[in-house]
């Protein structure tokens, strides 16, 4: 298995070159970087290639990276803080904490099969603008991609060029904010109920408090490391 | 002569065809449609978000919750991709029980959908029958989990606990007399194994009853063959997945193309259908059944002559023995650890695809190194279906709408997640 994923390795390094930012094969999986401006024909190319012949697009998901290798609790340094360390307050000075995040925050991961060679294949694209997140469509590439794509803006406000019918599609009627963002907040903005009086149904501001029950820590010293780089 | 207008017809969520809470607006030419716009969300938990704040056991109980028909075949998608990550494998033995109970949860999937389908379709009968055989398998379910439906027993690294030796008894209470316990209690004298044996040999002849029911009944027909029909070439763009494809006559299974657990020691077949009709799809998903069926048997004859370990030795991913945690430091040091911490994950990503009832079931992971995923995506296979609905139902009459949402096997908790 890996050594076919090889040779589809230097396949594509060999024709698509420079397109391809980066491409890993770790635990298994290829996985290849393009940047938003080739992903269209990196795409095509994938499907319509004789060696490649990616005929099904399985899944599109949005990744945020605000937050990535953050901990609650500290393990390395001193030790044993008993404390939990919020990582963000949602209120006042949310943009100045957005503002100093540098580097990438949005990827889009497309994953690939091909039924005809039996493999499959990641795509992985990370998006130009923070603030204003685009890649562009592959609906048109795979039918497929039309509700992935949809889920994507649902959840991370990626938006996506091109696509026929951007609409929300998992969140209620109205939403406001894009929910799997890491900075919004895992209990919501607001509460819903049935309002006796107004006999309607009606939005308040949240009233449960977010609660961590138990912290995220990152471990560095484990004693078993698995065949991450090991494949390479 | 009037002028007839398209109107817009609204179905669900609430109807009983719509199998939950599938909300569709229908634009409607007189009978016929000219185009579907499923609204889904209305179940949508962000179990995906959830699973973010929570150390990675913990959220093998809302995989079950996603599809809660086959609720073992999720946990196992998840569980996979935890142990790819991990670089761990589970005994050869929790493997073996691991393929036997994702047979299970298979045959337990399309005994409801074949129950649903066909009590939309105007058959009730069949609902009555596929519920009594899910009945028993439900109780295999809860002798080793405790739990009928969200059993919880798949863990990375193995599965929770062995098959018990007894099988629980049935026992008289108001609504009970003793003859029918005895009754109820017949084939339940054994262990949890023989029960299943036994519910193997029984099992072909109920698969034999719904063909007698719905194979060549005349209405049944008449409501699938021709309906929804899908070319291979337009499944695989739309993205298809499990007995949707093949339904469609490609031969693609990831039980046998990408062996997990125990599927290249076991002999099956592969169904597939020619037409892509409602019909085949049918055929195809009865034929599965009895397929599982042969697995389930074939796994039973293992366990019975391979006694051993079902669970991981690593104690820094799986919980020690309890009784060890009575007299050893160390177990119980690795039990404190594991139960207010978790283990951390090494950073990376990994996607892991099992061939779950309805389809291909995949788990993406991101981890950054934490105890808990950075990103967990969840790929369902009713999601891709449902997103064909526009296309399968376009021209359709009104009553095959019902007919469509039946043969795609909907279930709402894996397409909201």
């Amino acid at each position: 298995m890996s050594k076919l994923l090889q040779v589809l390795k230097s396949h594509l390094e060999g024709v698509l070159a420079e397109k391809i930012q980066q491409s890993v094969v770790a635990l298994n999986e290829l996985t290849i970087e393009v940047s938003p401006d080739d992903l269209l024909s990196v795409s095509l190319f994938l499907r319509d290639d004789n060696a490649c012949c990616f005929e099904q697009l399985i899944d599109i998901c949005g990744v945020d990276y605000l937050t990535y290798g953050e901990t609650e609790w500290d393990t390395s340094g001193s030790g044993f803080s008993r404390g939990v360390k919020r990582e963000f307050s949602f209120d006042g000075d949310e943009q100045d904490e957005l503002n100093k995040f540098e580097g990438k925050r949005f990827a889009v991961v497309v994953h690939l099969l091909s039924i005809e060679h039996n493999q499959r294949i990641r795509l992985k694209c990370y998006c130009d603008d923070n603030d204003f997140p685009r890649v562009n469509s592959l609906q048109g590439i795979w039918n497929s991609a039309n509700w992935f794509e949809r889920e994507a803006f649902d959840m991370f406000g990626i938006l996506f060029d091109g696509h026929p019918d951007l609409r929300r599609i998992l969140t209620d009627y109205g939403f406001i904010g894009h929910p799997f963002r890491k900075d919004f907040p895992l209990i919501g903005h607001v509460d819903m109920r049935y309002d006796e009086e107004q006999k309607r149904v009606i939005y308040e501001p949240v009233s449960i408090e977010e609660r961590t029950l138990v912290p995220r820590v990152i471990r560095k010293d484990q004693r078993f490391t698995p065949a991450v780089e090991g494949d390479e | 002569m009037s002028e007839i207008k398209n109107f817009t017809l609204n179905f669900g969520p609430a109807h009983p065809a719509a199998h939950g809470v599938l909300r569709l607006v229908l634009e409607m030419d007189g009978e016929v449609i000219q185009r579907a716009d499923p609204h889904i969300g209305l179940l949508h938990r962000g179990t995906e978000k959830l699973a973010e704040s929570k150390p990675y056991n913990q959220s093998i109980g809302y995989m079950d919750r996603l599809d809660y028909v086959s609720m073992m075949c999720n946990e196992h998608g998840y569980v996979l991709a935890l142990e790819k990550m991990l670089g761990i494998e589970a005994p050869v033995r929790a493997q073996y029980i691991r393929t036997m109970f994702d047979e299970i949860t298979r045959i337990l999937n399309h005994l409801l959908w074949i129950g649903a389908h066909a009590l939309d379709v105007g058959a009730m009968t069949m609902f009555l029958y596929a519920f009594r055989e899910r009945e028993d398998l439900m109780d295999v379910y809860e002798a080793v989990s405790g739990a009928r439906l969200h059993a919880t027993y798949y863990r990375p690294g193995g599965v929770y606990r062995d098959l018990p030796d007894t099988m629980p008894l049935h026992e008289t209470s108001r609504w009970t007399d003793d003859a029918e316990v005895k009754r109820l209690n017949k084939n339940r004298g054994g262990s949890v194994l023989d029960f299943i044996e036994d519910f193997t040999n029984r099992f072909p002849t109920y698969v034999d009853e719904y063909e007698t029911l719905l194979t060549d009944n005349r209405i049944w027909k008449q409501r699938l063959v021709d309906i929804g029909i899908v070319s291979p070439e337009r499944a695989l763009q739309l993205g298809l997945t499990g007995a949707m494809l093949r339904g469609s006559g490609i031969e693609w299974d990831l039980r046998k193309k990408q062996p997990y657990a125990m599927y290249d020691q076991v002999d099956f077949d592969i169904p597939v259908g020619t037409n892509g009709d409602s019909y085949d799809r049918y055929l195809v998903r009865i034929e599965e059944m009895r397929q599982s069926n042969n697995i389930i048997k074939q796994c039973v004859d293992w366990l019975r002559k391979n006694p051993g370990s079902v669970m991981h030795e690593d104690h820094k991913i799986t919980q020690p023995p309890r009784e060890k945690m009575k007299g050893d430091m160390e177990a119980l040091i690795h039990h404190f650890k594991l139960a207010t911490e978790g283990y951390c994950l090494p950073e990376g990503e990994a996607y892991a695809a099992i061939e779950h009832p309805k389809g291909e079931f995949g788990c993406y992971i991101v981890s950054d190194g934490a105890n808990k995923p950075y990103r967990l995506k969840v790929r369902a296979p009713g999601f891709a279906h449902m997103s064909a609905m526009d296309e399968l139902t376009k021209g359709h009459m009104l009553a095959d709408v019902v007919t469509i949402i039946g043969t795609m096997d909907i279930v709402f908790g894996e397409v909201d997640r």
